[in-house]
């Protein structure tokens, strides 16, 4: 393509699409790096408005006032345990599913796809599903984190796709005539060939529940079961950064007008950290996962 | 489907002991009854599989507990629901709690904020990523261009409740960053949070901002799949890049984006709750009071289950409907359709 000399159009056109397109990074980028900045500055700089996209002045005691308090600590690691114990369940029911539809000798295959699938477009809704939830003892219980997203049909078919895609039939034949059971088949070939599409899912039913805080409002009342989103809503939305000041502390009031907004910004790091920590370095398996699905649509 | 059949079948030919064992435990007696001809078939064909129908037990149960089992408890819309006489046992009460709801003076509020609410995140929010996509292909610097990429995923990893702190905090009237601009050029702070009329672009601008980026990954995939002989022949032929894009690239990922259209056309009930949720406060309600909004405020807060059933069911019912106009209609007018 590059042997081909280019018009004068498309240089023009060139120069106006590299210009927009770092007009577009800037606009995605910059609200990131100004909560960055803006976490570590000095509190009255950033009230006062001097605050752009340098940091100015420099400050940790957001972040200090933040690891003091112990209800974020607490909430920090719920959310690592839901969200482990979660993606561990998510995977090997994604798996469960995923393989036996990927089978074409699976008598009813069909049947059930149509079975799962169906419940992607319609729901009983939040209060049945509330009902549900109430009769079984679930409510205020560690397993209603994990059981009522136990499974995503959306996951199931990409890794169903994946598996049909990239294992050919004849690996399988190969495999049985052996004399490999169907679940020897699953765990000693088809899961050491899925190291891409296991991390994929890991990922996208990690971040998921990392970010989810929707079931722990409705199912969950007891504050030390509490997730860190439910905590950051307080803090963010609730606007109640009063409950991270040590109350002890005389200077409580001064504390939060002062530090308030800085807080604020140190919270919104720490609880996105690990992703965008991760994110450099996972993101072309996400990316991978989207293809896989789109594959098959 | 061939392979495990014919083993097992094939067996069963030779060695009728193996087939009168394999059978006996189904239904000793009545040999040929037709019920048990019918199940016998049955498990002739399940029989290789036996484990794997183990393994996806799992998931089954998860789908019949969690979406099944609500999807049954839906009834109680029709009901007049009391804990103590559970489902089965709350007597009927036919429509009456949707004419409620019809006649209610939050049923114009409700299912409009949610329409409109959904119609502008998809006018603006679908062709964006298309627009992105479509731009970013023609970035010849490699290097720039997975730049551009890799920072406009990330947005879409920040979870709804950050997004909305976020919000907040840059919008807010005192100290919020856009309103140093607003007052920089001359203007009075404005509490965007609090106007309803504020509230759709806000809700529709910051969905573009956390989507697009990561919309655009499907479309790019389908870009890398163009055929390169076909965009030099073009570039042989004089077309220029404007040409190329509106008749190369765009018909390319046409299938793809119809799709994607249907696909959100059948959620178009189903606004990003958990956002707006967060969103709401007492003074922009008037705009942001959605039918799911309503639904947990009846139903969780005011504990009308039967109400809030009813109402989430009207909203579920006219989802599925619109998914299944939409699709028809774009079987016949392309070849596209979900199924």
């Amino acid at each position: 393509m590059n042997s081909i000399a280019e018009s004068r159009a498309d240089r023009i056109f060139n120069r106006i699409n590299v210009f927009l397109m770092v007009i577009v990074t800037l606009v995605f980028l910059y609200p990131l790096l100004f909560i960055v900045s803006a976490s570590i500055s000095d509190p009255d700089a950033v009230l006062r408005g001097e605050v752009w996209l340098w940091p100015k002045g420099f400050t940790l005691v957001p972040y200090v006032k933040v690891f003091q308090n112990s209800e974020f600590f607490l909430s920090y690691w719920n959310t690592i345990a839901y969200t482990v114990v979660g993606t561990l369940v998510n995977v090997a029911l994604t798996i469960m599913a995923a393989y036996p539809l990927s089978r074409k000798d699976f008598y009813g295959r069909n049947v059930l796809t149509v079975l799962f699938t169906f419940t992607m477009f319609f729901s009983g809704g939040l209060i049945p599903l509330y009902i549900v939830i109430q009769k079984l003892h679930l409510l205020n219980n560690f397993w209603v984190m994990i059981l009522p997203s136990a499974v995503s049909i959306f996951n199931i078919i990409v890794t169903r796709t994946y598996f049909q895609t990239s294992i050919p039939e004849e690996v399988y034949q190969a495999a049985e005539i052996d004399g490999c059971s169907r679940i020897g088949v699953l765990t000693r070939i088809v899961l050491p060939l899925s190291g891409p599409i296991l991390a994929v899912m890991v990922l996208f039913y990690g971040v998921g529940h990392w970010n989810s805080y929707f079931n722990a409002l409705i199912f969950l009342n007891e504050r030390d079961m509490f997730p860190l989103q439910l905590i950051l809503r307080e803090i963010l939305v609730q606007n109640d950064t009063q409950n991270l000041m040590s109350s002890s502390s005389a200077n409580y009031i001064i504390d939060s007008t002062q530090y308030g907004t800085s807080i604020k910004y140190a919270v919104i790091i720490i609880s996105s950290l690990p992703v965008l920590v991760l994110y450099p370095f996972v993101q072309r398996y996400f990316v991978k996962g989207v293809m896989i699905g789109a594959i098959k649509g | 489907m061939k392979y495990g059949d014919d083993i097992t079948s094939e067996a069963r030919k030779v060695n009728p002991v193996a087939q009168s064992t394999a059978d006996s435990p189904l239904s000793p007696e009545n040999a040929s009854s037709p019920l048990r001809t019918f199940f016998q078939v049955r498990f002739k064909k399940m029989r290789p599989n036996l484990s794997l129908y183990l393994l996806i037990l799992f998931p089954l149960s998860y789908f019949l507990i969690f979406c099944y089992w609500p999807m049954y408890g839906v009834q109680i819309a029709f009901k007049d629901f009391y804990a103590i006489k559970g489902i089965t046992g709350s007597p009927w009460a036919g429509f009456k709690h949707f004419e409620t709801f019809f006649h209610s003076i939050f049923f114009d509020r409700v299912v409009w904020n949610t329409v409109k609410i959904s119609f502008y995140s998809i006018l603006f929010g679908f062709p964006a990523p298309i627009l992105l996509a479509l731009l970013m292909n023609e970035l010849k610097s490699r290097f720039f261009r997975k730049v551009v990429q890799n920072i406009s995923y990330a947005p879409y990893f920040i979870s709804q409740v950050v997004m909305v702190g976020i919000l907040l905090v840059f919008l807010s009237p005192t100290n919020g960053l856009i309103n140093k601009i607003v007052e920089f050029l001359g203007g009075n702070p404005i509490a965007f949070m609090m106007e309803p009329g504020w509230f759709q672009s806000i809700f529709v601008s910051s969905g573009i901002w956390q989507g697009t980026g990561w919309g655009t990954v499907i479309y790019m995939a389908v870009l890398a799949g163009v055929d390169h002989q076909q965009i030099e022949a073009a570039i042989l032929d004089g077309a220029n890049k404007w040409q190329r894009i509106w008749h190369i690239s765009l018909p390319c990922i046409m299938p793809t984006a119809v799709i994607l259209l249907i696909l959100s056309s059948g959620s178009i009930m189903n606004v990003g709750f958990e956002k707006v949720f967060l969103m709401q406060n007492s003074s922009n309600m008037e705009a942001s009071d959605v039918i799911a909004t309503y639904v947990y405020r009846k139903g969780l807060l005011n504990i009308e289950y039967s109400f809030a059933t009813a109402v989430g069911l009207f909203n579920s019912v006219i989802n599925f409907v619109i998914l299944v106009v939409v699709n028809a209609f774009a079987r016949r007018a392309g070849s596209t359709s979900l199924w």
